[in-house]
């Protein structure tokens, strides 16, 4: 387990700077709702979804740009990948919705 | 159409405050069975869907219906086993029954688009239904504060269910 761990932190370690989030930002959702969203974030954060329904959700953008699968009291991982007002909701309940602006 | 409506207002009857239960407000027991049958009842016309349409959108629409109102339920059951209370049959639960299978066997004779859009209206219909039933008689009579609170967040679900029911129910005129 030790040499595996050893493994993994000398990948992480050799990966490219650039692959790397600069930031990573927490929403949490609760009772069929997006919480608190980042206020500022950039390309190349990564937004984590915390999903504490007991429901399945997604978090998904209207331009296309990223459809991320929540499972119930689960979680999901979102790389902001393009600048912009993202306007996204949940494609199972439709009447969750959210939008942030990512800047370069 | 008119038979929908028809049964439809008869659930609402039999769920309005005090109608089917007497004067008296449903107990907890009781409450826990018509929620359960009507999750119950969502669930098979899910079933029914999925082995009819071959509609894309209708069929989205059926398995989200039956996963969510299965996590409610297998919730619901948990609940009642912590509290030690055994859901008890009622005259609503008993209605609600026996109107799902009348409409189970009038959408069974459908096929196809008259299949898809008789299940959505049907759904507008039934969540509609059983929305305001939770509203109105069966989140103010709960007595128990955790069976209150699921209830409560069945409500904001199945209102998210009813709107993507309405809409899904529009674009297949």
């Amino acid at each position: 387990m030790t040499k595996l761990l050893v493994a993994a932190v000398a990948i992480a370690a050799a990966a490219p700077a650039a692959t790397a989030p600069h930031h990573f930002y927490v929403v949490v959702i609760d009772n069929l709702k997006f919480g608190a969203l980042p206020t500022d974030p950039r390309v190349g954060d990564m937004i984590v979804w915390r999903n504490r329904d007991m429901f399945r959700h997604s978090a998904t953008a209207r331009d296309g740009s990223f459809d991320t699968d929540l499972p119930a009291n689960g979680m999901g991982k979102t790389m902001l990948t393009k600048s912009g007002t993202i306007r996204f909701y949940c494609k199972y309940h439709p009447g969750m919705t959210g939008a942030f602006t990512v800047r370069k | 159409m008119v038979k929908l409506i028809a049964s439809i207002g008869a659930i609402a009857l039999l769920l309005a405050p005090g109608v089917a239960l007497g004067a008296a407000p449903p107990n907890d027991a009781q409450i826990a069975h018509i929620a359960y049958t009507a999750g119950n009842i969502d669930i098979a016309a899910a079933k029914q869907a999925l082995a009819k349409s071959g509609n894309k959108a209708v069929r989205g629409f059926a398995q989200e219906m039956v996963r969510d109102h299965q996590a409610v339920n297998d919730k619901a059951l948990a609940l009642v086993k912590t509290l030690h209370v055994t859901p008890e049959q009622n005259p609503t639960s008993s209605a609600l029954t026996s109107q799902a299978e009348k409409k189970r066997a009038e959408l069974a004779k459908l096929s196809g688009a008259a299949f898809d859009r008789a299940y959505t209206a049907n759904e507008v219909a039934y969540h509609q239904t059983v929305n305001s039933a939770l509203a109105d008689t069966l989140i103010p009579s709960a007595q128990n504060a955790e069976l209150k609170s699921l209830l409560q967040t069945g409500l904001v679900l199945f209102k998210e269910h009813q709107a993507h029911a309405e809409h899904l129910s529009a674009s297949l005129k």
